[in-house]
């Protein structure tokens, strides 16, 4: 009886500590979606394929200069490719309405993943986990945890938190929290809102190409990666409510764990083990969620 | 408020329609253009039932493609049952099998994704497809996982000699299928349920305080539009005889979204060319490079940022210059933008085959443009084919100038006259 217990506690212990940490990637992509969402009101259908193009660029950066200058540069060098976005696609594209923003950003993500079948090839690329993050860092109850997934709950954390200050405490952040609520005031006031804006969008993009670096050697790095992570972390919006940082906040975690849990479960349900359903899971839950509660587990507004 | 119902144009350019189906196959009677037909006309009927949607609802969809996929699975299953002998099915008929299924999946998921509009509405119907795409790989036995579901077009007894064996037989069911859909959404953009579509589109608040429930009103016109997407499944399985996951993937509801955006939301006919484009793009063009999806995406991506009314607007902005007797002042700046275009296209085509070239393994590097030989991994192509693209550039920005001067200039004296 009690091997049994301890070898279930054990399960429960590593598959949480792996849903907080895809969890927490699965929050660097939404927050930064949520964020420009809710100061633009643009629903950006290209984040993941900026995730995807961080991972890319850290595989470039990293083959030439090593893994820590590649965590560096690349967030940076997708922020710039943000920018530029932002600037001469998006800021032409306002003029048409939401509608054609979100179809810009559409097209912009087929683009892009052609342009990365075109340069790096349709098979996946070898983007390792560098030597020194490679390893256990415990072990709990005879199982292992490996130190990268504790290296990417830092990351995250350590990014988290220094967005959150940069928003509340410094000055930049003030005035983007004012512009996400009152822009003419704030434009009013002597400020350059279109600028706030391309550093926000850009902003975004660099988080999503920085879950990109440490996303891309725990998983795998190929040009299907943006499509395989884009749908979920659409649905962690809608799920925590659109605009709403908090909402998405938890619905990552959620999400994240619902989904470490489920493929891991063989538990067979009228033939079908929970594994097998466990792509469905999280539409599955967006779809109940929308029934009973159609703004979204903290969402303000309908519509 | 109707305005002059069935008028002589609008015979004139129904009859014109009619006579173009009948008529093509005998103008290009080859193999390949027989296909290239028949599949226009299946998109035809799904870029204008999707348009039912993103042009007369307001209601961008990521994920139309559940709806003529899941029409396409049961038509299949209809169609081997019916092979089997269990019971008799016209093949005609099997269209209306696929759109009652598309029908009735789209009051099913309709009831959930239109509960919300514009955005939100987007991505629902995204989670809404991918669940579906989901599910239909879960279930092997009845969709037939990866590999997907064949089938047999040719069951029972020939009818007068009809088998529907030759693809010219099948080219004639999918253009009169094609022709009635078309006719059947014209006749709904007529109707009371087509006008509030447009005002729930245009005006949410407006059409409640009217009266209307405009969830009620996105609801019906999904359920509708799931149907003719259905029917457009159901001619694609009859078609290719095989249905597979695909059919219901992001993949299709993405090339719906483009068929119709590029072809002109804004109009009822601007599907229809959208379709004849895009499917001219995916059969004749893929055939040629295998980039031929990111000059798609590109294309797509101008329409967005400069036309977003796409061609037909495009078409339809030179009818009041024609009948002013103006349009002969267009010609050389139209001519001269063409020109500049076409050189920066070269220079674009020439980088983007080099970088395919040099990132494929085991590709012939080596390119060969009007008797020249040329080899990728040398600096100087490189370099010629980018200052033809900055060259080509710079002349489309002096000759768009160019365009819009003479079109202000022709604007101008239009509406002085009028005034």
């Amino acid at each position: 009886m009690l091997p049994v217990l301890f070898s279930a506690m054990e399960f429960v212990l590593v598959q949480t500590l792996n849903g907080i940490s895809y969890g927490l990637l699965l929050f660097m992509l939404s927050s930064g979606l949520t964020l420009v969402f809710s100061l633009m009101g643009v629903l950006n259908f290209a984040h993941a394929s900026f995730y995807m193009l961080g991972a890319y660029f850290a595989y470039q950066v990293s083959a030439k200069f090593g893994f820590w200058p590649a965590l560096v540069v690349a967030p940076l060098l997708v922020g710039a490719v943000g920018m530029l976005v932002e600037r001469w696609g998006l800021r032409t594209v306002h003029k048409y309405g939401h509608v054609a923003e979100l179809l810009f950003t559409f097209g912009l993500a087929y683009l892009i993943e052609e342009a990365v079948h075109l340069i790096w090839g349709r098979l996946a690329v070898e983007y390792r986990v560098p030597a020194e993050l490679d390893g256990p860092l415990f072990h709990i109850m005879g199982s292992q945890y490996p130190i990268y997934r504790g290296f990417m709950m830092l990351v995250s954390v350590t990014m988290l938190v220094s967005i959150w200050l940069a928003l509340t405490r410094t000055r930049i952040g003030l005035v983007i929290q004012a512009a996400l609520t009152h822009p003419q005031t704030v434009e009013a006031l002597g400020h350059n809102v279109p600028r706030v804006f391309m550093l926000v969008f850009g902003g975004g993009a660099a988080l999503a190409g920085l879950a990109g670096v440490i996303g891309g050697n725990a998983f795998v790095t190929e040009p299907g990666m943006a499509a395989a992570v884009g749908p979920i972390i659409f649905v962690i919006v809608v799920v925590g409510g659109m605009g709403s940082l908090a909402g998405a906040f938890v619905a990552s975690l959620l999400i994240g764990c619902l989904q470490t849990f489920a493929v891991s479960l063989d538990w067979s349900l009228g033939g079908i083990t929970v594994s097998q359903a466990a792509p469905v899971l999280p539409y599955l839950l967006m779809v109940l969620l929308l029934i009973f509660r159609p703004k979204g587990l903290m969402g303000t507004r309908e519509g | 408020m109707r305005y002059q119902p069935l008028n002589l144009g609008r015979r004139v350019l129904w009859s014109a329609t009619a006579l173009l189906f009948l008529a093509a196959p005998q103008v290009f009677s080859a193999s390949f253009a027989l296909t290239l037909m028949t599949q226009m006309g299946t998109m035809i009927i799904f870029a204008l039932s999707y348009n039912m949607l993103l042009g007369q609802g307001g209601m961008l969809s990521f994920g139309h493609a559940v709806y003529s996929g899941l029409g396409a699975y049961l038509s299949v299953h209809a169609l081997n049952l019916a092979g089997q002998g269990a019971f008799p099915l016209p093949l005609p008929l099997l269209p209306l099998v696929g759109g009652l299924a598309g029908l009735a999946f789209g009051v099913l998921f309709g009831y959930v994704t239109t509960r919300r509009a514009g955005t939100t509405f987007a991505l629902i119907s995204l989670g809404v497809g991918e669940m579906v795409f989901a599910g239909v790989l879960m279930f092997p036995g009845f969709f037939g996982g990866e590999a997907g579901i064949s089938t047999n077009r040719v069951v029972g007894q020939p009818f007068l000699g009809i088998s529907f064996g030759p693809a010219i037989q099948v080219y004639y069911l999918v253009a009169v299928w094609c022709f009635v859909c078309m006719a059947a959404m014209f006749a709904l953009t007529q109707t009371p349920l087509g006008r509030m579509a447009n005002a729930v589109r245009d005006n949410p608040e407006r059409a409640e305080f009217v009266g209307y429930n405009t969830q009620h009103v996105r609801f019906l016109q999904l359920a509708l539009s799931a149907f003719f997407a259905g029917v457009s499944g159901a001619l694609s399985c009859i078609n290719f005889e095989i249905v597979s996951a695909e059919n219901v993937s992001a993949i299709r509801s993405g090339g719906v979204l483009l068929a119709t955006y590029i072809g002109g939301v804004p109009f009822f006919f601007g599907p229809i060319v959208g379709a004849v484009v895009f499917i001219f793009f995916v059969v004749a063009l893929s055939g040629f490079t295998k980039a031929w999806l990111l000059y798609l995406g590109l294309f797509f991506l101008l329409m967005v940022l400069y036309a977003p009314g796409g061609i037909a607007s495009i078409i339809l902005m030179q009818i009041p210059v024609i009948r002013a007797r103006r349009f002969g002042e267009l010609v050389l700046p139209y001519a001269l933008a063409a020109g500049a275009a076409l050189v920066a296209l070269a220079g674009l085509i020439g980088i983007v085959e080099m970088v395919y070239r040099l990132s494929e393994q085991g590709a012939n590097t080596v390119l060969a443009v009007l008797g020249l030989s040329f080899d990728a991994r040398t600096t100087p192509p490189w370099l010629a084919f980018g200052a033809v693209l900055v060259a080509g550039l710079a002349a489309l920005r002096h000759a768009a100038r160019f365009v819009s001067a003479r079109w202000d200039t022709i604007q101008q004296s239009l509406q002085a006259r009028a005034a």
